[in-house]
């Protein structure tokens, strides 16, 4: 299963997904890992996308290395053993 | 209880309590995070902090402890399919004589949590940018977008249904400080007497009523004038700044608008201008009005909308007694050199005799003989947003 690790911003609103260790979710899309997390943490989906499901603007998810294509549906494809990463956007200053 | 202030700031949400001291705030959560607006539920005690993440987005928060602890309440969220008409673009042909225009259409996503109110029976309101108005029946547990106000003739009719009638009246503007450019509904006042009646002000459109519930919607800006469109007389486009109704007699209605101070003694359905330019009062955010007395109310004036500071660099509160007819300016305890207080439109409010508002500069002043004379109980909080009671 995928390996997801969340900015220390993330955790501070969710902190059980911490005190759990590394986040193992199932999903072959982005949208289906974000999905799982939402399972997780109820709220959590919110926090990273608005109510249409789309990337909010000042988040950024990347599979290892790569930043994600698709903002608005998140059908960019995660490997079984990816790495994910949901991180704030840096916005300048 | 012992009357406290809540706070919501830039940087997270206070409590004030009157000490030995005098009044002294201090951090009571969301450290860190935009506090838009605080509120004290009267009905369940349940407190309410409106939040803007900045990354995160928007966030509905709530302490059943007094503010010892918050958790995230159920979200206010927009339905997919909800949209408002953001402007014009030019079809076919454009430039040319007899160019069609057609609207276009934006999908409503929560950009901002502007301001809450409270009714009986578990009946909660809450304002927003994009301009949906957004209700619970069930104290919280669940809230839906009013659909009869958003779908308003004002503001392009039902685009649920299809295309409505392809304009709108609610112009989009940077309708706060954090530059969210769509309308906003900032201000919500129910009618004590009647629940079902309920005033809203929104920015740039002007204010709306209903007097059965939400089900129907009406304008209520006769009278209104503004100074920055061809037609000041115009029934939409007012910019509101804040509104409040006086209590114990809510036909009394003050208005703090872009354009000057307006005053209703008739429920909002006329409306006459009060400003006093050589007492400084025209231009400002917020208005507080007495709950006894509805031709009592107090402002925080500005200079002039170009430069939205202190008046020369010396901060008083204006008072009226007598509907806006006379203005006094008071200024005994606050700053007379050197202050350039911004006080935004829900950062002034009111208990009785109990004032208190907040700037930007992250000073706090509190009154308690109507405005006579003024203490500072902080010098150093962040921007502030909002003060209320509670």
């Amino acid at each position: 299963m995928p390996t997801v690790e969340l900015t220390r911003h993330l955790y501070a609103f969710f902190p059980h997904l911490r005190e759990a260790g590394p986040i193992h979710v199932a999903g072959s899309t982005v949208a289906e890992v974000v999905a799982a997390l939402e399972a997780l943490a109820p709220g959590f989906s919110f926090y990273v996308c608005d109510e249409r499901g789309r990337l909010r603007p000042h988040v950024n998810i990347f599979i290892e290395d790569e930043r994600i294509a698709d903002r608005v549906t998140l059908t960019d494809r995660v490997a079984p053993q990816a790495r994910l990463f949901i991180l704030q956007a840096l916005s300048g200053g | 209880m012992d009357k406290r202030i809540l706070i919501g700031t830039r940087k997270g949400t206070f409590v004030a309590e009157k000490g030995a001291a005098g009044w002294r705030p201090r951090l009571a959560g969301h450290a860190g995070v935009g506090s838009n607006f605080v509120a004290r539920d009267p009905w369940t005690g349940t407190l309410w902090a409106l939040l803007g993440h900045g990354h995160w987005g928007a966030k509905l928060s709530r302490s059943r402890d007094g503010g010892v602890t918050w958790e995230d309440a159920p979200q206010i969220a927009y339905p997919v399919d909800a949209r408002y008409i953001d402007g014009t673009v030019s079809g076919e042909n454009a430039g040319s004589e007899g160019a069609q225009k057609r609207p276009s259409f934006k999908p409503a996503t929560l950009l901002k949590l502007w301001c809450i109110a409270f009714g009986p029976q578990g009946r909660i309101y809450v304002g927003t940018i994009p301009g949906g108005l957004f209700v619970s029946a069930d104290g919280g547990e669940t809230f839906a977008l009013n659909r009869p106000l958003w779908n308003h003739e004002s503001r392009g009719g039902d685009l649920f249904a299809g295309e409505g009638t392809g304009t709108t009246e609610w112009f989009g503007t940077p309708a706060s400080e954090s530059g969210e450019f769509a309308p906003g509904i900032h201000s919500i006042v129910v009618d004590p007497r009647d629940p079902d009646r309920i005033l809203v002000a929104v920015s740039t459109a002007g204010v709306l009523e209903t007097t059965d519930g939400g089900r129907s919607w009406c304008g209520r800006n006769a009278g209104m004038r503004n100074d920055y469109l061809p037609n000041p007389e115009a029934q939409w486009g007012h910019d509101p700044h804040a509104i409040e109704i006086c209590s114990a007699s809510p036909d009394h209605v003050w208005q703090q608008n872009h354009s000057g101070v307006f005053y209703s003694a008739d429920g909002a359905r006329h409306w006459n201008l009060v400003s006093c330019r050589e007492q400084g009062v025209h231009f400002g955010f917020p208005v507080a009005v007495s709950p006894q007395h509805g031709k009592t109310a107090w402002l925080v004036p500005g200079r002039s909308d170009d430069q939205r500071m202190a008046i020369d660099g010396g901060l008083f509160v204006a008072r009226t007694e007598d509907g806006g007819a006379t203005w006094t300016q008071l200024r005994r305890g606050l700053p007379q050199e050197n202050a350039y207080d911004v006080v935004y439109r829900h950062a002034l409010a009111n208990d009785g005799d109990t004032l208190v508002f907040a700037s930007t500069t992250g000073n706090l002043y509190v009154s308690e003989d109507g405005g006579e004379t003024w203490q500072t109980a902080a010098n150093n909080l962040p921007p502030v947003y909002s003060v209320r009671f509670g």
